[in-house]
């Protein structure tokens, strides 16, 4: 029996249930067919409802997914039938949270595939193949921003997007607290 | 799919429109990796081109075979860039592309350079890397390395080398388990995610070793554990050692105080971990569960509905078994009927249902008709189940309750959800007498505007057998007389074979009847023609008021006592010639699905329709393949296959199971071996068995297994004979004996000579549950009644001291290895008598009922009565000795 705690996916869906970012762990999709076909009815069955402020949980076809949205952003993680509910919502939180650091604070759709590359390294930094990497939202902010920060890189290669710069600072300033 | 962000409006606003992935294609952006070949770098540049590719690969698109190499390659060149956020997303890129077993090596050196390096992003990310995509060999090169990562000062290092070896122990276990220290030094890192990550491995590590598993929790839960995520494993860790302890006196409960401890604990995910892990401890008793039902109760009210999910969803678990002790968070769970969200509606309503009592049905039912309009199909299944089940415990609420289900089945509906309905409206019929006519009636009218073809005819069928025993069988006739005017070919012939039961079992309505039949003789399919000239013709031709002869009722109506898997496959193998195929060599025996019985006909032991073609049974693969074993093909008819019973502890060299196949005069033990060596090859693999201790069993033959290489289960047989029907016991002593060969595992050869071996196996013993099949009745009672008192055995037995009265029950079932029915094996908690009823078939195809009462004679003792009733009364006999010996 598996006792470890298991993310079955992390995803990612504009307001058309459209990818913006996903990402499976679980060999139950075995086909892009089968994953399009999940999140769709993902989509469907949650996007009636209003997790703008909390985050909502749903169960169906014996997995269950936790999300939030923002904007025209919808973050779904989904885990076994018998996962702790609230662990899914942990790494839910994490995610959703972290993003928003990196982001600035305005999340939505077109910041979310302008800075794509932030929102892939921090699902990296979430969960690996399955096993819960990191919750704290700070934490995962800070991995992903501080890859900026090699000293031996020449400054004008002040790199990806300025933004990265500024969640940094954002972060110095609320650790240094 | 390739561009799901083409605009596909041009009259939009390009700003809200705009988006960096516009017009992407695969084809232009492998172009643009080129880039990656630059003797001057561009890192930024080059992060751009990765992020497109793996946009890309994100949104479905796959790279060719060639596309993969070119693109892998190009990456590689990447690793002399400085700059840190391209190399992250090098990483990611190499993890995406899953490169093949001679592509990883051009990036090993590279990788390997980054885990030593001194900046801990590196080695972090580089041993996730090369972890994911490396094999065993490599591996024994790194680990040295990935020891010392494991005991690294960042916790990001030590965390990823320990999640990437919850990785590799699935596949390179061997290795993996050699750095027990380090991990176990990392449990105790006061860092929380990397002390989850050491648990989460050590406990892997040491699963199948339940002394260290054992030690490891006892040591922990004295409380060292920071992370909530690590005291998370430990809970259930915990619970699965609670589980397997021998001791389930529930006074003395090993860890339940650490349990209940960590209900006060401050991280929700802690408390509600543990509170559930004490609603799933077997034989709970109130007042364990109290602590738990009271941190439940609070999530109940919590502002976020991930609380109140996961709390409503375990209350309603342990409303299965303990609706008393949930009753106190009624009131709260009253108020979640109207929650936003739906999912915790419907299992609070459920949960209500499950722990309501009589009175506060009606108001119940009140709340849930505003509920239905506005939930999907599958909560409303999940509803009515409630309810059915609700009805059940409260016959006398019926009317409120077939009125509901009546209302909800008229209203839109999908097939399953009107399936559902109508499942329990039968069973609602079945079980409760006075629900009978109202039931039936709203059947019949749903038939009348019914858009599934299935339900209409599993209801005519049901009409057919309940309609004519009531007390004005009349006023069906009009309705399925309608359905042969109005509906397709296949509910017509369901309508015709309805009123011809109503002919044949009511014979006042014959006249009728046979004027309706001779018009469907016009009907413009053949096999609505078919039926109605069938029936005319058996059921007294003219028409007359007579009585239809009993051979003709159980010819055209009487149950087929025969799994239809079974008798479909019989059909298949039966061959045209002299001999009649004959439907008693049919073999009976399905394990899920309890049999029709014959003196009770068109009682359905499961809602409505013929028996659902259960899973095809192991029992025909069973005799398929001794069958095909000329050895074994004189033994007869195959009676009973037993489950697989080990003989091997798991993780050992070679795991084998045994399956008992019994005959009428021989019995066959099929040894399923599995060799878990890849650098062996067994040969010649038979089991030596020593039948010393089984007095009347003597070995008639064996057949070895010629080759039993890695991995690839084989079986190889024993069989031997015994006194013909008798049930013969005993014990036999098992060596599995092979010529092994070492094999090559690069070039997967083996050598040309081997030695030979033994390996000791456990015992087996063959019992008197062998001889008996477990086959269930769908009406015990009935069933009781018809079989007479003429070979009724009754006797009593103290079981002396037990438990508990559960654990008494459960032993005895073993020991007969019968069928338990309806649900008479469950006993309620704190109950000091119980009655159990259970059903079998005896060798030589004897039908054996038993009726179990036990009760409790002072504090532990246990007093049984063994009422048994079977066709003859030697087998009667032979069940109470089973009982009186074991």
């Amino acid at each position: 029996m598996e006792l470890c705690p298991l993310i079955k996916n992390i995803l990612i869906l504009d307001s058309e249930g459209k990818r913006i970012a996903v990402k499976y762990y679980s060999d139950d999709w075995p086909t892009n067919a089968a994953k399009e076909a999940f999140e769709k009815s993902v989509f469907t069955k949650t996007q009636k409802t209003n997790a703008r402020t909390e985050a909502e949980i749903t169960m169906f076809d014996d997995y269950i997914v936790v999300y939030k949205f923002i904007q025209d952003l919808h973050f779904f993680v989904t885990g076994g039938e018998n996962e702790n509910e609230i662990i899914l919502a942990a790494v839910l939180q994490g995610f959703f949270d972290a993003v928003g650091l990196l982001l600035r604070g305005t999340v939505d759709k077109k910041e979310a595939l302008e800075n794509l590359d932030i929102i892939l390294l921090c699902i990296d930094e979430i969960v690996d193949g399955g096993i819960i990497l990191e919750t704290d939202a700070n934490v995962i902010a800070g991995k992903v921003a501080s890859h900026s920060m090699d000293a031996g890189a020449p400054l004008s290669e002040q790199t990806i997007t300025q933004a990265l710069a500024t969640a940094r600072e954002h972060l110095t300033r609320s650790l240094l607290k | 799919m390739a561009q799901p962000l083409v605009k596909k409006d041009d009259d939009r606003d390009d700003e809200a429109d705009y988006s960096p992935f516009l017009g992407i294609e695969k084809g232009a952006v492998l172009q643009e990796a080129r880039v990656f070949n630059d003797p001057q770098l561009d890192p930024r540049r080059c992060s751009q081109v990765i992020t497109k590719l793996l946009y890309l690969l994100n949104q479905g698109e796959t790279f060719t075979k060639v596309e993969a190499t070119e693109v892998f390659f190009a990456v590689t060149k990447l690793f002399q860039s400085k700059d840190i956020g391209l190399r992250r997303m090098v990483y990611v890129m190499i993890k995406e592309l899953s490169p093949s077993a001679d592509e990883v090596i051009i990036v090993t050196s590279s990788l390997m350079k980054d885990m030593t390096s001194k900046t801990d992003m590196y080695r972090a990310n580089a041993i996730r890397v090369l972890c994911r995509i490396t094999d065993g060999t490599l591996l024994t090169q790194i680990e040295r390395y990935l020891k010392q990562a494991i005991v690294d000062k960042n916790p990001v290092v030590a965390s990823a080398a320990l999640v990437s070896g919850i990785h590799l122990l699935q596949t390179n276990p061997e290795i993996v388990k050699r750095w027990s220290n380090e991990v176990q030094e990392a449990v105790q890192s006061r860092a929380a995610l990397v002390q989850f990550h050491a648990l989460a491995l050590l406990h892997q590590i040491r699963q199948n070793d339940r002394l260290a598993v054992n030690k490891l929790v006892s040591s922990l839960t004295k409380g060292s554990v920071r992370s909530p995520l690590a005291q998370c494993l430990l809970i259930r860790y915990t619970s699965q050692v609670i589980r397997e302890s021998a001791n389930t006196q529930a006074a003395d409960r090993p860890f339940y105080d650490f349990l209940e401890g960590c209900l006060r604990h401050k991280a929700e995910m802690v408390i509600f971990e543990a509170a559930r892990a004490i609603t799933e401890l077997n034989c709970v008793t109130t007042r364990e569960l109290t602590p738990a039902i009271t941190v439940l109760q609070l999530f109940l009210s919590s502002s976020k509905p991930v609380l109140r999910f996961a709390a409503v969803r375990t209350l309603n678990k342990v409303a299965m078994t303990h609706p008393m002790a949930v009753t106190n968070c009624n009131i709260d769970m009253e108020s979640l009927i109207s929650d936003q969200n739906r999912s915790i509606a419907t299992l609070a309503i459920t949960t209500l249902l499950k722990t309501g009592n009589e009175s506060s049905v009606d108001r119940l039912m009140k709340q849930i008709t505003n509920f239905m309009s506005d939930i999907a199909d599958e909560f409303k299944i999940v509803v009515v189940e409630a309810i059915r089940s609700l009805c059940l415990k409260f016959p006398l609420k019926h009317r409120s309750l077939m009125n509901f289900l009546s209302n909800i089945l008229r209203e839109e509906g999908g097939f399953d959800y009107k399936k559902a309905i109508v499942d329990s409206i039968v069973i609602l019929i079945r079980d409760i007498p006075e629900a009978k006519e109202t039931g039936l009636l709203h059947l019949c009218e749903f038939i009348e505007d019914c858009e599934f073809t299935y339900l209409s005819t599993q209801i005519l069928h049901f009409l057919g057998i309940e309609g004519p025993k009531t007390s004005d069988p009349s006023k069906y006739i009009r309705y399925i007389y309608n359905r042969v005017h109005l509906e397709n070919a296949t509910v017509r012939a369901a309508a015709v074979s309805t009123l011809a039961k109503f002919g044949a079992m009511v014979d006042t309505l014959k006249p009728r009847i046979f004027v309706l039949l001779r018009r469907c003789l016009f009907d413009n399919d053949d096999e609505v023609r078919d039926r109605a000239t069938l029936y005319l013709n058996t059921l007294g031709g003219d028409g007359a008021v007579v009585q239809t002869g009993e051979d003709v009722k159980e010819f055209l109506f009487g149950s087929l006592d025969i799994p239809l898997v079974n008798l479909e496959n019989s059909l298949k193998n039966y061959e045209p010639s002299e001999e009649s195929f004959d439907i008693y060599s049919v073999p009976r025996e399905v394990k899920t699905q309890p049999l029709a019985e014959k003196k009770a006909p068109g009682k359905k032991p499961t809602g409505l329709g013929a028996p659902p073609a259960g899973p095809p049974s192991t029992v025909d693969a069973y005799e398929k393949l001794l069958s095909s074993i000329p050895e074994f093909a004189n033994f007869g008819k195959l009676f009973k296959s037993s489950a697989p019973v080990e003989l091997t502890e798991a993780e050992t060299e070679y795991a084998v199971n045994v399956v008992k196949h019994i005959f009428d005069g021989h019995v066959v033990f099929q040894y399923n071996c599995t060799n878990t060596i890849p650098e062996q090859l067994l040969e010649n693999v038979t089991v030596i068995v020593d039948a010393s201790e089984a007095e009347e069993f003597a070995e008639v033959a064996s057949k070895p297994l010629r080759s039993l290489p890695y991995d690839s289960p084989g079986q190889t047989f024993v069989a031997f004979e015994k006194p013909e029907g008798t049930p013969a016991i005993g014990k036999f002593s098992n060596m599995l004996r092979f010529i092994v060969k070492e094999v090559d595992p690069s070039t997967g050869e083996a050598e040309d000579d081997g030695v030979e071996d033994e390996y000791q196996l456990e015992e087996l013993e063959v019992v008197a549950a062998d001889y008996i099949l477990k086959v269930g009745v769908s009406n015990f009672r009935n069933a009781w009644e018809s079989m007479g008192a003429d070979c009724e055995r009754i006797d009593e037995y103290g079981l002396g001291p037990r438990e508990s009265l559960a654990e008494a029950v459960n032993a005895v079932i073993d020991l007969l290895g019968m069928q338990p029915c309806e649900g008479t094996e469950v006993v309620p908690n704190n109950s000091r008598s119980h009655t159990c009823l259970l059903s079998g078939v005896y060798i030589g195809n004897v039908k054996v009922l038993v009726r179990l009462q036990f009760g409790l004679d002072g504090p532990k003792d246990v007093a049984m009565k063994l009422a048994v009733r079977s066709e003859d009364e030697s087998v009667s006999d032979a069940i109470h000795e089973i009982v009186a010996s074991g």
